[in-house]
C-alpha cells in the first residue's frame, strides 16, 4: 500500500510492467519489490527445495527470496533480485522454480515430506545404484530443486568490460563514503566514488535522519552536487563493487541498461576493472533476520527494509505491523510507520531491560513462537514472561542486528574478528593492501561516526600517496549507541529457517553437528547453507551462531566460512565481453586484402592475418581446380603471393653478426653484404624454434625473416637473448614486419615480370642476393629467394605503396599468362620441393629430426647447441624427416600413423606420422611429408599409413622429402 | 594484479607475459654438462615466499623485467630491467 506524501518515486511518472502476466502500476523509481508491494503482492516466489510461498525479506542486493525472471525480446534473465530490477514501461517478469502458478506449486508437497528432505538427504538417499544417479536422480532432483531457468538461446545482449583509474575508490556512498569522497574530492584527488544502488545515500535515503536539523536527503542532494560537478571525480551508480585483488585491484559490476527498456546505445551491463592507489570501503551492514518458528512466510521482512520501503518508496509492507527484534534500531520502523499512519499491532523486545515507552504495546522479553498464513502472513503466536499471546498481522518486521559488511575486506584471506559489543563480525586491519574501512562497515552504527570515520579513512589514505585532505565540514548528525542483546534461535515446534534462498533450517545445522560436521566449512558442504546466489548473506553469522551453540563452542572460536569474490552475483557475459565471436579479437590485414576479395578470394586466417586461400577464375567448381591451375602457373609463367605477413625483425648494431652467431645455429658473421642465407634456430632445450632468411643489407645491419606463425615468439626470444646475455653489446632490434609489403614473384617468367615493374631491368642477381631498388620512383628492397623451388624473388616497398604494387604486379603477370596465387597453391609448391613450415617444426623436431644436424655449427656456441647433443636428440631411434608418395588422389590425411608391412596397427607399433599432405599436379600423385623412426635409412620401402578419423588405411612410398628439382638448378636459373 | 615497468609505470598484469625464475638468466656454459643444463632448464624450487622471477613487458615496451614478489602475500616487491642487471654489472 501506497502511503501519500512518502517516498522518492516520481509520482508524475506511472510505470506499468507484468509479473506473471499481470499488468501492474508503479513509478518511476520503483524497484519491481517497492512496486509489488505498493499493489499489495507480497507472494513473490518459492522456495528452493520445499517450495515455500515466499515474500521480499530486504530491500537490496542481499534478497534470498524475491528472485525473478526477466523476460526480454531475445533473452530470458533468471534469478534476478526484485529489490534491485528497477521498473520501466514493458518490463516482464515472472516468478520462478514453480508450476504450474505461484499461489499452486505441486511441488509445495516437497513441504509436506519436508522430515524427509533435511539436510544430507541427497547423500543418504540417492547413493545407490550407481548408474541411477546420472539418469534418474540427478534430473528429478534438479527439476524439483532449482532456481530459474536459461531461454535456451543465445544471449545476443551487448555488455562491455572497462578499465578505470584514481587515486581513491570510495565503496558506497552512505554516510562514511560520501563524507570520504568530498574530502577526498575537494583536496583535487582522482576520486570514484561506486554506489551500488541507483541513488546516492545509503541508509540516510532508508533510515531518513536529521542532518544539520534538516532532512538527511537535502546534504545527499548538496553534497552528490558538487561530487558531479567537479572533473576529478567520477560518480558511479547502479555499480557494485565485486571484489578486491591483488595490488589496488577491485572488480565492479555496473548495471547500464538494465533498468530501461534495451537501447541500442546501451550496454546491459559494464564488466570494469578499477585500479585504485588506495580504497575506502563505506559498504555498510546489513540486518540479519532472527530463526523463530515458521519464520519465512510472505510479509516477515527486515525491520531495515520495511523502513527503508515506508521512506524510500512511500510503501507499507503491511496495514498492521508487528516488530520483533533484539536492539534498539528496529524502534525507528515502529516510531517511522506510526507516523505515518501505519498501525503497529506491538513491539516484541527480546530484550527484558529496554523500554517499553512507546506509542504501540510492547512486550519485553518476547519471542514470537509461531504464524500463520498459507500465502501469506496472518498472524503471529508470541511469548513472553507474562504468557503467551497471539496477534492479528500482515507484516512482521524482524532485526537480529546488524552484519558489517566486511565480505571484501576478506577477499584476500582476511579473516574477521568477533565485536562482542555489536554481536557481529567486523574487519581485521590492513588485511587488503591499500583498503581502509570505515562507517558501519567497520561497526560504527551511529550516523554522525560514519561521517567522522569516513573523513578521517579519506584523509589517511590520501596522506599515505602525498595527498593533504582538510577536514571539512560535516553535518551535526545522533549519536545514540547502538544496544543489542544476541538473539539467533527461537526454540520451538515449527522450523525455523535460517537461509532462505537455499531452504536451511537450524534443525539442519544441528543434524550437521550432530553427524560429526562440526566445522563451519563442513556444515556450510552438509546443509548448503550459505551457497545460494545470496552466498548467505543474511544466514552465515546466525548459522555459525547456532552451530557454536550446538557444539558448545563460542562464535570466535567457531569463526565464519571463507568469503569470496564476486559479492554480488556477475553475469558470465559482463565478464567475458568482447569475447564472443570475433569480439575484441584482433585481425590484421595485409596490404593486397582489399585487391584478394575484388578477386573473389576466400580468406583464411594465419594467425591474426588473413590471406587468400585462391583466386578462383570463372567455372571453378572447386578449390582445388583453382589450386591446381596455381601451381601449374607458377611451374610455368609466373605467380604473385604477397608474404607480408611472416615476421621481419630489423637488427643492427656492430655487435649484429655476433648476435645471429648465437641465435642461429650457423653461422652469419662470414655472411658477405648483399646476400642472404638460411637460419635455423634452436630454443635452449634444443629443439627447432624457427626458421627463416636472414639477409645482410650492410656490415651492421641484417634484416631477419620468421615464419608468419612464430613471429611474436621469435621477437621475444630475440628480446631475451639480447636483455639477458648481451645487453652490453653494440645491438638494437625491432620487428619491422607492418611496415613493409614483401611480395613474393615466382616461376620461369618472374624475372621477365620484375624487370617489367621495377625502374631500372635487373643485372646480375644472383640465388640468395639481395639489395635496393626502386620501384615508381620508390625506394625498395629485393630478394632472390624461393619458397617454391622456382626461380623466385621478394620484392619489398613501404607499406603504403603494397596496394599499387600488388594490383601492377598481377596485371602485369597476367599479361604474361600469369597471376596472384594463394595459400593452397603456396603449400602444395613447398611440398613439393620439400621445404618445412610450423607442421614440421611443431615444437618436438630436432636439427637433426629434419636432416638438418649439419647446420649445427662445429665452430661456435649457439642457443640450444648444448641440448641438442643430449642422449635422444639424435640416433636411429627419432622420427625422422620423410616424404611420401602415393600414386592415388585420396582425402587428406595429416596426422596419420605409419605402420611397417605386416605390422599389428596399435599405438605402440607406430613408426611415425604425417604432417602435411597435398595432391601435385606436376607429378600427378599424392605428395606428403611426415616423420619416420629411422626414415633416411629407409626411402623405398613401402609403408603403411593408417588414419582412424578419416577411415582410412593406404601403402606409400618412403622417399626423400625433396620431389620437385632436387639439385637446385631452377633456384639458381 | 598490477606490475610497475620500470620503463612504463604501473600495469595491468595482462600486458606482460610470463616466464620462470631468474635461474633463467645464469646460463651455463657450452661445456657445463647435461646435469647443469637439466638443472638450468627444467629444475626450479617451488617457493612460498619470495621470489624473483622473469616478466615481459610484451605489450609494452618490449623489456624483460626481474619482479621480486612474495606468492603468499601477493606483494610485489621491486621491478627491474634484466637489460640494466648486465650492464651495470660490465661497467662495474
Ligand atoms: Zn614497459
Amino acid at each position: 500500500m501506497r502511503i501519500l506524501g512518502k517516498g522518492q518515486i516520481d509520482r508524475n511518472r506511472p510505470v506499468s510492467f507484468r509479473f506473471d502476466g499481470k499488468s501492474y502500476q508503479g513509478y518511476q523509481g520503483d524497484t519491481v519489490a517497492s512496486a509489488l508491494l505498493a499493489n499489495d503482492v507480497r507472494l513473490m516466489g518459492r522456495s528452493f527445495k520445499y517450495h515455500r510461498p515466499r515474500g521480499v525479506l530486504t530491500a537490496g542486493s542481499e534478497e534470498p527470496n524475491a528472485l525473478l525472471e526477466v523476460v526480454g525480446a531475445t533473452n530470458q534473465t533468471p534469478n534476478v533480485r526484485a529489490t534491485m530490477q528497477e521498473i520501466f514501461d514493458g518490463l516482464n517478469t515472472q516468478s520462478q522454480n514453480r508450476f504450474p502458478s505461484l499461489s499452486f506449486d505441486f511441488m509445495g508437497v516437497n513441504d509436506l515430506l519436508s522430515q524427509f528432505l533435511s539436510a544430507g538427504f541427497y547423500y543418504k538417499t540417492f547413493m545407490w545404484p550407481r548408474a541411477f544417479w546420472e539418469k534418474l536422480y540427478e534430473p528429478v532432483i534438479r527439476r524439483a530443486a532449482g532456481l530459474g531457468r536459461l531461454s535456451g538461446k543465445h544471449d545476443e545482449g551487448h555488455y562491455e568490460k572497462a578499465y578505470a583509474f584514481c587515486d581513491l575508490l570510495v565503496i558506497g556512498s552512505g554516510p562514511a563514503g560520501l563524507a570520504a569522497a568530498l574530502t577526498a574530492a575537494r583536496a583535487g584527488a582522482d576520486v570514484i566514488l561506486a554506489e551500488e544502488d541507483r541513488e546516492l545515500g545509503g541508509r540516510l535515503l532508508a533510515d531518513e535522519p536529521d542532518l544539520d536539523g534538516a532532512p538527511a536527503r537535502d546534504w545527499v542532494s548538496s553534497t552528490e552536487a558538487e561530487l558531479r560537478s567537479l572533473p576529478n571525480v567520477r560518480v558511479m551508480t547502479r555499480t557494485t563493487v565485486t571484489g578486491a585483488y591483488d595490488n589496488g585491484t577491485f572488480g565492479a559490476l555496473e548495471r547500464v541498461g538494465l533498468h530501461t527498456p534495451a537501447r541500442a546505445d546501451l550496454p546491459r551491463e559494464c564488466f570494469w576493472r578499477i585500479a585504485a592507489k588506495r580504497a575506502v570501503l563505506a559498504a555498510g551492514a546489513l540486518e540479519r533476520p532472527i530463526a523463530f518458528p515458521m519464520n519465512d512466510r510472505p510479509g516477515i521482512m527486515l525491520a531495515g527494509a520495511v523502513r527503508s520501503y515506508l521512506n524510500r518508496w512511500g510503501v507499507t509492507a503491511g496495514k498492521r505491523v508487528t516488530i520483533f527484534a533484539n536492539n534498539d534500531g528496529a524502534r525507528q520502523t515502529a516510531r517511522q510507520l506510526m507516523a505515518a499512519g501505519v498501525e503497529v499491532a506491538a513491539i516484541l523486545d527480546s530484550r527484558t531491560d529496554a523500554t517499553a515507552i512507546e506509542d504501540c504495546p510492547v512486550y519485553l522479553g518476547a519471542r514470537v513462537t509461531d504464524t500463520s498464513g498459507r500465502l501469506g502472513l496472518r498472524s503471529i503466536s508470541g511469548a513472553h514472561v507474562g504468557g503467551n499471546f497471539q496477534i492479528e498481522t500482515d507484516c512482521l518486521a524482524m532485526s537480529g542486528g546488524w552484519n558489517p559488511t566486511v565480505n571484501l575486506t576478506c577477499h584476500l584471506n582476511g579473516r574477521p574478528r568477533w565485536n562482542v559489543d555489536i554481536a557481529a563480525f567486523v574487519p581485521s586491519e590492513g588485511v587488503v593492501p591499500g583498503l581502509s574501512v570505515a562507517g558501519s562497515a567497520n561497526g560504527d552504527f551511529t550516523t554522525h561516526a560514519c561521517l567522522a570515520a569516513g573523513q578521517a579513512a579519506a584523509i589517511e589514505a590520501l596522506a599515505e600517496i602525498g595527498v593533504t585532505a582538510a577536514a571539512v565540514p560535516l553535518p551535526r548528525a545522533e549519536g545514540v549507541p547502538y544496544a543489542i542483546q544476541p538473539l539467533w534461535l527461537v526454540e520451538g515446534k515449527g522450523r525455523a529457517w535460517l537461509d532462505f534462498a537455499n531452504d536451511v533450517t537450524s534443525k539442519d545445522v544441528k543434524l550437521s553437528a550432530q553427524e560429526g560436521f562440526t566445522s563451519v566449512e563442513h556444515m556450510k558442504r552438509y546443509t548448503t547453507q550459505g551457497m545460494a546466489p545470496d552466498q548467505g548473506k543474511s544466514s552465515n553469522v546466525a548459522a555459525l551462531a547456532v552451530l557454536a551453540d550446538a557444539t558448545g563452542r563460542g562464535i570466535p572460536e567457531t569463526g565464519t566460512t571463507t568469503y569470496r569474490p564476486p559479492f554480488t552475483p556477475v553475469s558470465i557475459a559482463a565478464m567475458g565481453a568482447g569475447g564472443r565471436a570475433m569480439g575484441f579479437a584482433p585481425q590484421r590485414f595485409t596490404t593486397s586484402d582489399q585487391a584478394s576479395r575484388d578477386r573473389h578470394a576466400p580468406m583464411i586466417e594465419a594467425g591474426l592475418w588473413y590471406r587468400p586461400s585462391y583466386f578462383p577464375k570463372p567455372g571453378e567448381k572447386t578449390w582445388r581446380e583453382s589450386c591446381d591451375r596455381e601451381v601449374n602457373m607458377v611451374r610455368s609463367a609466373v605467380g604473385v603471393s604477397d608474404v607480408s605477413t611472416l615476421g621481419k625483425i630489423d637488427i643492427q648494431g656492430k655487435d649484429a653478426a655476433r648476435f645471429l652467431d648465437l641465435v642461429y645455429t650457423n653461422t652469419f658473421s662470414n655472411l658477405p653484404i648483399g646476400r642472404v642465407r638460411y637460419g635455423l634456430m634452436l630454443r635452449e632445450d634444443g629443439l627447432v624454434l624457427d626458421d627463416g632468411t636472414t639477409a645482410r643489407l650492410d656490415e651492421n645491419h641484417f634484416l631477419m625473416t620468421t615464419t608468419t606463425a612464430a613471429a611474436g615468439l621469435v621477437m621475444r626470444h630475440l628480446d631475451f637473448i639480447h636483455q639477458t646475455h648481451c645487453a652490453d653489446w653494440d645491438l638494437r632490434l625491432i620487428s619491422v614486419t607492418e611496415s613493409w609489403a614483401q611480395f613474393a614473384v615466382a616461376g620461369p617468367k618472374a624475372r621477365a615480370l620484375l624487370n617489367a615493374v621495377l625502374d631500372a631491368p635487373l643485372g646480375d642477381f644472383p640465388f640468395m642476393a639481395c639489395g635496393e631498388t626502386q620501384v615508381g620512383g620508390v625506394k625498395g628492397r629485393l630478394f632472390r629467394i624461393s619458397f617454391s623451388g622456382e626461380e623466385g624473388y621478394e620484392v619489398a616497398v613501404p607499406s603504403r605503396y603494397g596496394e599499387s604494387l600488388f594490383r601492377d604486379l598481377v596485371a602485369k603477370a597476367e599479361a604474361m599468362g600469369g597471376g596472384p596465387y594463394g595459400m593452397e597453391a603456396l603449400n602444395v609448391l613447398r611440398i613439393e620441393k620439400g621445404f618445412i613450415t610450423h607442421a614440421e617444426i611443431h615444437g618436438r623436431t630436432t636439427a637433426f629430426d629434419i636432416g638438418m644436424e649439419k647446420m649445427v655449427s662445429p665452430k661456435k656456441d649457439c642457443i640450444g647447441k648444448a641440448m641438442a647433443a643430449r642422449p635422444g636428440m639424435v640416433g636411429e631411434e627419432r622420427e625422422q624427416l620423410v616424404g611420401l608418395r602415393l600414386a592415388q588422389e585420396t582425402k587428406a590425411f595429416g596426422g596419420a600413423h605409419l605402420f611397417t608391412q605386416g605390422a599389428e596397427v596399435e599405438r605402440e607399433t607406430s613408426q611415425g606420422y604425417v604432417t602435411s599432405v597435398c595432391w601435385s599436379p606436376m607429378f600427378g600423385a599424392t605428395l606428403a611429408m611426415g616423420f619416420l623412426k629411422n626414415g633416411r635409412a629407409r626411402h623405398g620401402e613401402k609403408i603403411r599409413i593408417v588414419d582412424h578419423l578419416r577411415d582410412l588405411d593406404l601403402l606409400a612410398e618412403v622417399c626423400d622429402p625433396v620431389f620437385h628439382d632436387p639439385k637446385g638448378e631452377k633456384l639458381r636459373a | 594484479m598490477r606490475l610497475t615497468c620500470p620503463l612504463c609505470g604501473p600495469r595491468d598484469r595482462r600486458e606482460f607475459y610470463y616466464y620462470g625464475h631468474e635461474d633463467y638468466l645464469q646460463r651455463p656454459g657450452p661445456d657445463a654438462g647435461p646435469e647443469a643444463w637439466d638443472d638450468h632448464l627444467h629444475l626450479r624450487d617451488n617457493i612460498a615466499g619470495e621470489v624473483r622471477d622473469l616478466w615481459y613487458h610484451e605489450t609494452g615496451c618490449a623489456q624483460w623485467l626481474v619482479v621480486t614478489r612474495n606468492t603468499v602475500t601477493h606483494e610485489i616487491l621491486s621491478t627491474e630491467l634484466v637489460a640494466d642487471r648486465k650492464k651495470k654489472g660490465v661497467r662495474a
